[in-house]
């Protein structure tokens, strides 16, 4: 699970973006704090044919990238 | 078309809309909204520079800041943040500024006069897009101002509090700031018409997370062209605003309070251009962020505050194109000072981006 809880935009997104580049995973979890970055995250994981969940988790936003 | 693209296209018509109604109302030219310009008015009426010419209570600052924090607090997306190098931060926020004042405008106003056919703004463009593109390499090679973190309420409410003070103020006390009655600080649109429109610009900036350096930092870093759409909807409404207002003037020379030293116009730019990614949003974001309660972007603007002094107190800033009395064309552009300091500025952003810089795994909780 990648933590950009606290990362400021666009660094959860280019931390996502290497990730995928990296190991292309089947399922990437990634925590953040920031309803920005969850929406920047959604939009680079389209891009990359995933797709994206959003949980709440203790005031934080869990997002789940799914390969399609 | 997708909700996200058309909410940042709708919010840029908007902010064009409200910038050539508040130049028909009174603001200068091309000048409908700069938060460098009246972020410098600002600190011009409270008295922390002497240019008499740039002195006026901007209620257009104000009221983004307050836009954006009625809506983020209405959508619950106000939390209060900071602690992500916030001396560095309030470095940098002074070093736009600095930039944004040689340029003679922060980035959205560079699309305005684009807008108004100010040649100019297109080197400055350049510049600026030239400045995140290195910016964005240093992201990609790892850099990073470290996180923020949960901070007590108050401490995201020290910016919007003191905007809301300074409104009160300025409604109330209007003479105890200082106002220019000649030069751009004297050209001005009504208060309270003024802060009902930034508050409304503020707020709808909050949604699209509307940031001009965004739109080409995340083009370029991650082929995502969705915030440049609003930079783009604001320049097509302003053209065509002015082209049917008559206020479309094309060319380099003379453009209203803009100057033609092309090179300055350029490193200026690369100045906001660069700092703007390592702050992560241009000065207006840095606004709306404030207003999200994001302690560590009201340190920024404080630094811009900082800057903005600076700049006139020690005559960094541009100076306007103009005509002498025997009607010659003077071109404008900066001092030896000013050179001097777009030169340190630009070795200090090379310092702060090397430094902060680290080749690092992936954090994972």
């Amino acid at each position: 699970m990648l933590d950009a809880r606290g990362l400021l935009c666009p660094m959860p997104v280019v931390m996502v973006q290497k990730e995928l580049k990296k190991s292309a995973p089947a399922v990437l979890e990634i925590l953040v704090d920031d309803k920005c970055a969850v929406e920047n995250i959604t939009r680079c994981a389209q891009t990359n044919g995933y797709e994206a969940a959003v949980q709440n988790r203790d005031g934080d936003m869990l997002v789940t990238l799914k390969k399609k | 078309m997708k909700k996200q693209n058309l909410l940042v296209i709708l919010t840029g018509v908007a902010v064009g809309i409200a910038a050539l109604a508040l130049t028909a109302l009174g603001n200068p030219a091309n000048m409908g909204f700069c938060i460098a310009c009246f972020e410098r008015d600002t600190a011009g009426a409270l008295g922390l520079h002497s240019a008499a010419k740039v002195q006026y209570l901007r209620p257009e600052i104000l009221g983004l800041i307050l836009g954006a924090c009625v809506m983020a607090l209405a959508t619950k997306e106000f939390r209060a943040k900071s602690g992500s190098a916030p001396a560095t931060r309030f470095f940098l926020g002074a070093l736009v500024m600095i930039g944004a004042l040689v340029f003679l405008g922060c980035p959205l106003r560079m699309v305005l006069r684009l807008g108004g056919g100010d040649l100019n703004a297109l080197v400055g463009l350049a510049g600026f897009a030239a400045g995140i593109a290195v910016g964005a390499l240093f992201l990609k090679k790892g850099f990073t101002l470290r996180r923020n973190y949960t901070a007590g309420r108050i401490e995201g409410s020290i910016l919007p509090s003191v905007a809301l003070l300074l409104v009160v103020l300025g409604l109330a006390v209007p003479a105890i700031f200082k106002a220019s009655t000649e030069g751009p600080g004297a050209k001005h649109a009504p208060f309270l018409i003024a802060l009902a429109i930034a508050l409304v610009v503020g707020a709808l900036a909050q949604r699209a997370r509307l940031c001009m350096a965004g739109g080409i930092r995340d083009a370029i870093l991650l082929k995502d062209c969705h915030l440049l759409y609003g930079g783009l909807a604001i320049f097509v409404t302003v053209l065509i605003g002015n082209l049917i207002l008559g206020k479309f003037s094309l060319g380099f020379r003379s453009q209203p309070i803009a100057h033609s030293s092309e090179l300055w116009n350029f490193l200026g730019m690369v100045i906001v251009g660069w700092g703007s990614v390592l702050l992560g949003g241009c000065p207006l974001r840095q606004l709306i962020l404030a207003g999200e309660g994001s302690g560590d972007s009201a340190v920024t603007v404080f630094g811009m505050v900082l800057g903005a002094a600076l700049a006139h107190n020690f005559n960094l800033a541009g100076s306007a194109d103009s005509v002498n009395d025997a009607g010659e064309f003077v071109r404008g552009g900066i001092s030896g000072a000013g050179k001097l300091v777009v030169g340190l500025a630009i070795a200090a952003l090379l310092v702060i981006s090397l430094l902060n810089s680290k080749k690092e795994a992936p954090e994972h909780a």
